[in-house]
């Protein structure tokens, strides 16, 4: 099996065949969100994520993962920022494993906010069985995803600092569901056609729809509103130090500038010591070879 | 490092330990007193950056280290650990994933300096080889850092690049299981991968050693390419080259900064944050942008053993450029036809590297063959002709003489081209 693959990958890589996937042609571009964190001042709704983070527990957190998540993290600076109260009575309405205890058992007890998130299956056979798929890990699923941008695009994006390639995927998978696969695509029994899902059949069902979650905030519970609040929060989730990043990213950069244009000064007054003059230029030796080879 | 030093020592402590070992000396005569044209312009400050890059890097990498477990169960999480929970570990493994990057945005700039302005040429071949040799670690060190997060393009690629050994006729499939100790890419791999990824910039760092060394053997070359001649032709390294240096890498800095605070992941791969899993394969398995180029030749070739030597070709047919160039101008300033054909290479491998991303298919193959071809006519028929065929423009006077004048001798009429030999 493993051998297989990797003659396989091995064959896609150097071009032998092209098992790469072709659908990807007919695959739309996710639409682009407008993201409060993108761009060198981002920083992230602290409301969205508060309300992602709803949308995840009710409605995501049943089949997917977030195992490198702390509940410490949900009160951290630069996230959710519930308050550290908050985050405890969050962690202690999950169960999660520990022990062995005094006569070697291992025991469930309520979360604490040092304890990571628990996984929602033991292992991946177990989520095969369950799910008839094994529903990925939410830790750094906004970083894992993306789509290709093509040219001139990825050139521009060095300029426009675009990065959200992973969580406009996201919003766009959420909205890509449709009842019908279009004329000509049959999608295989169990599996759901989704618009911007690679290949189009997807092991999801549908899982958000207008109404699902009750929002205390007064924000529109429709599934464009989850969609981008979920979003969101899987951004945090998988990039939880991004506010800090920036905020320091600016401060450098700041600093470099200053710097270099000291520095150029510096250069330029002390250049200014060896500038040359017309009665500098060399007199030329007749006859003489100017340059050799060998 | 060059014979003899002007360095007085003053204080009596150094006075003690000069006689004792000349240190001081040493660095006195390389680094301040060491004559550098002074004609040089800022692409002559991409070898105090690759210094500069190649320091961040082993610092950066040390502390990485301190947080990372090479094991195929916990590395990708160790990673992740240090994205979260470490101090400034997001900062630490940005700097170093991007400083890798930026350490082959600056070697490929010194290099393409170095074929524009003929610094290969003598007395500069050792130089030039010695750098060859610095890329060719720099290439394995980066792949097998690539390696170690083990997410699925660090499985992926690891698996294809050690299957190319597989090409070797006989002995290929025993060279693969003895890479990867044992029978497919796993644990031994993943730690011999991060053994040698701690132990080669040692090994660079010492081969840059010998790279210096030579420089300041045969002085370094210049945009004028023609030898300093009187005092007047250069500057002391410090304050002039100095400054120059540091005001440059600050700015090579701030685009450094720039991709690690607001775009860190934009030249990696979005696989890469999926954990290693042997029985999924990425759609495209895709290495660094700094290797795409050479993919696309080891691509473009449809019999694997040919590919995987015109790959390695590609490379060490860098070391006899010396030799494969025949014009006695060294300067592309001088060689007007050179000049032309410098810049259609440049474009080939600008070329070679977006092929190197597309998949394999199709035209993407067809364009890939030709620019393949173009690459190594370059240096097997282009460079060996236009020694010939071009007639060079006059060359100055001197370097000051270039400074002054940009290269027209003053008053005197063009100088026949060079005609000597010792």
């Amino acid at each position: 099996m493993v051998r297989h693959t990797l003659a396989l990958a091995l064959a896609a890589s150097l071009g032998f065949a092209s098992t790469a996937a072709f659908a990807a042609g007919e695959t739309p571009q996710p639409p682009q969100q407008n993201w409060t964190f993108s761009g060198p001042f981002g920083k992230f709704d602290r409301a969205q994520l508060q309300r992602g983070f709803k949308v995840y527990r009710e409605v995501c957190q049943s089949c997917h993962g977030m195992t490198l998540l702390s509940f410490r993290n949900l009160a951290e600076p630069g996230g959710p920022e519930f308050s550290v109260a908050q985050a405890r009575q969050i962690a202690s309405e999950y169960k999660v494993q520990d022990g062995p205890n005094d006569q070697g058992e291992m025991f469930e007890r309520d979360g604490r906010l040092a304890d990571r998130f628990p996984a929602p299956y033991k292992n991946e056979n177990e989520a095969r069985s369950r799910y008839n798929a094994v529903p990925p890990d939410f830790s750094t699923i906004a970083k894992a995803r993306t789509y290709e941008r093509g040219f001139p695009w990825f050139v521009l994006d060095i300029f426009t600092q675009f990065q959200e390639q992973g969580v406009d995927y996201i919003t766009a998978l959420m909205l890509g569901y449709e009842e019908k696969p279009p004329q000509g695509v049959s999608i295989p029994q169990g599996l759901s056609y989704n618009k911007y899902f690679p290949g189009h059949a997807i092991a999801m069902p549908k899982p958000l729809e207008d109404g699902r979650v009750t929002y205390d905030d007064g924000a529109p519970q429709t599934l464009d509103q989850y969609s981008k609040d979920v979003s969101a929060f899987l951004m945090w989730v998988a990039e939880p130090h991004l506010e800090a990043r920036k905020r320091l990213g600016m401060q450098v950069i700041i600093f470099l500038l200053v710097l270099a244009g000291l520095l150029y000064y510096t250069k330029k007054k002390v250049w200014k010591q060896v500038e040359l003059r017309p009665e500098d230029l060399t007199p030329r030796p007749t006859g003489s070879a100017e340059y050799r080879k060998h | 490092m060059s014979g003899h030093t002007t360095y007085q020592p003053q204080s009596p402590v150094m006075k003690w330990l000069e006689r004792r070992l000349p240190i001081a000396g040493l660095i006195h005569s390389s680094f301040v007193a060491y004559p550098t044209p002074r004609n040089l312009n800022y692409w002559w400050t991409f070898g105090a950056i690759l210094s500069f890059m190649l320091a961040s890097q082993i610092v950066t990498g040390v502390v990485l280290a301190m947080h990372y477990t090479a094991h195929v169960d916990h590395a990708f999480n160790s990673v992740e650990a240090i994205m979260r929970d470490v101090n400034y570990g997001w900062l630490l493994r940005y700097l170093h994933a991007n400083g890798a990057s930026m350490f082959f945005l600056a070697a490929y700039v010194h290099m393409f300096r170095g074929m524009y302005y003929g610094s290969y040429k003598e007395p500069r071949e050792v130089l030039w080889i010695l750098g060859v040799i610095l890329l060719l670690l720099m290439i394995a060190t980066g792949f097998m850092g690539y390696v170690l997060p083990w997410g699925q393009m660090s499985f992926w690629a690891a698996t294809v690049i050690t299957n190319l050994f597989s090409a070797i006729p006989g002995v290929g499939e025993s060279i693969v299981t003895w890479l990867w100790g044992g029978y497919s890419v796993g644990n031994p791999t993943l730690q011999r991968f991060y053994s040698l990824h701690y132990l080669l910039p040692f090994v660079i760092a010492g081969v840059v050693v010998l790279h210096v060394w030579s420089l300041h053997v045969v002085g370094q070359n210049n945009p004028a390419g023609i030898e300093p001649k009187t005092e007047k032709d250069v500057v002391a390294f410090t304050p002039y080259a100095t400054l120059k240096d540091a005001f440059f890498t600050v700015v090579f800095l701030a685009l450094f900064a720039w991709f690690v605070f607001y775009l860190p992941n934009y030249l990696g791969h979005a696989d890469n944050y999926i954990p290693a899993n042997p029985s999924v394969t990425p759609a495209h398995i895709v290495p660094e942008w700094y290797y795409l180029p050479f993919y696309a030749i080891l691509r473009a070739i449809p019999n694997k053993l040919l590919g995987v030597m015109a790959l390695g070709a590609s490379i060490v047919i860098l070391a006899f450029l010396p030799w494969l160039d025949t014009s006695r101008v060294r300067s592309a300033r001088y060689r007007p036809l050179y000049r032309q054909f410098f810049w259609i290479f440049f474009a080939v491998c600008i070329g070679l590297g977006w092929l190197g991303a597309k998949p394999a298919e199709g035209g993407y193959v067809i364009a890939a063959r030709i620019l393949t071809f173009y690459y190594f006519a370059h240096f097997l028929i282009v460079m060996p002709l236009l020694g010939w065929i071009e007639k060079p423009k006059p060359l100055p006077n001197s370097i000051t003489d270039s400074v002054l004048k940009e290269g027209v001798p003053l008053g005197a009429p063009a100088p026949a081209p060079a005609v000597s030999k010792h």
